[in-house]
């Protein structure tokens, strides 16, 4: 939670100092975001695979552990794709790669920035934040309507972390562990499909 | 951009070697947040600085919006399609 603000905060105050061209002016002559892009992706490969959690898992819950993200990607990608149809605002390569961030939005918007372009990078951090706070929101009534997968699903990426506070109060102590697996499988998925989407 | 897929696949490589030296993954992953609050930043000065898309918050704003209430949609939508087959059933077959 603390880090999401943090996100937020630096992603303002870069707004800010762009919009008052108050520029560091190392930043004029060379880009460095790039590399930075580069260094952080491998560091999110050795985080990945310096964790052996999610493999334990799957050993203890068996592959059924594994439809509540396939789940949530085809559902995702099955949502977007109605409403890029319907309102014909993207095209469905930009609405599939902003979709592929399910909620995580510091990387997914980044990588979409460095391979598509800086307004859709706008679009895919303010789409995944959104779907962080609507699923803060709505975790409890999804329940009652939906059934105790739904907040889960809703959260994408973020059921490990910053939604499974809300996820674990609305749909039950035993679906934490379901909603911890759905987020790891959907963190390590999320570079690779906007990767794929927006380069095949 | 298949540099950022390798740097990935082999970081994975490189985490399962040092995997057992935790202070070491510590503080990298320490630098994954650092790395995210520069480029984060670094998107906001592109952004602030760029007239059009300044201009064209709102729209992009609202596009945002609609692929978030799609994807959510279509999300718990097969959330209840699977817990009525799979979860739910299992359940009550327990229960029997």
């Amino acid at each position: 939670m603390k880090n999401s603000l943090y996100i937020l905060l630096f992603f303002v105050a870069g707004v800010l100092f762009g919009y008052g061209q108050w520029i560091p002016a190392w930043l004029n002559d060379t880009d460095p975001s790039k590399y930075a892009l580069y260094l952080l992706m491998l560091l999110v490969g050795i985080s990945i695979g310096a964790d052996k959690s999610s493999l334990l898992l799957i050993k203890s819950q068996g592959l059924r552990l594994l439809l509540v993200p396939l789940a949530t990607i085809i559902g995702t990608f099955a949502g977007v794709l109605l409403v890029v149809g319907l309102t014909g605002s993207l095209s469905i390569r930009e609405g599939l790669a902003v979709g592929a961030g399910f909620g995580y939005y510091s990387l997914s918007s980044i990588i979409i920035t460095q391979l598509h372009s800086e307004a859709l990078g706008v679009v895919a951090l303010l789409s995944n934040v959104i779907r962080e706070i609507i699923t803060l929101l709505l975790a409890p009534i999804m329940v009652v309507t939906l059934g105790r997968l739904a907040p889960i699903t809703s959260a994408g990426a973020t059921s490990m972390d910053t939604t499974l506070p809300i996820i674990t109060a609305s749909s039950g102590k035993e679906y934490a562990i379901i909603a911890l697996f759905h987020g790891i499988i959907l963190t390590v998925l999320v570079p690779m499909l906007v990767t794929l989407i927006l380069t095949i | 951009m298949a540099e950022i897929l390798i740097l990935m696949f082999g970081g994975m490589i490189i985490g399962h070697v040092i995997s057992s030296r935790k202070k070491l993954v510590n503080v990298l992953e320490k630098l994954i947040m650092w790395s995210i609050f520069l480029l984060l930043f670094l998107l906001g000065i592109a952004i602030g600085r760029n007239p059009e898309i300044m201009q064209a918050l709102g729209t992009l704003g609202l596009t945002a919006m609609i692929l978030s209430l799609g994807g959510i949609g279509g999300s718990v939508i097969m959330a209840y399609v699977l817990w009525r087959i799979f979860f739910r059933e299992k359940k009550s077959s327990h229960e029997e």
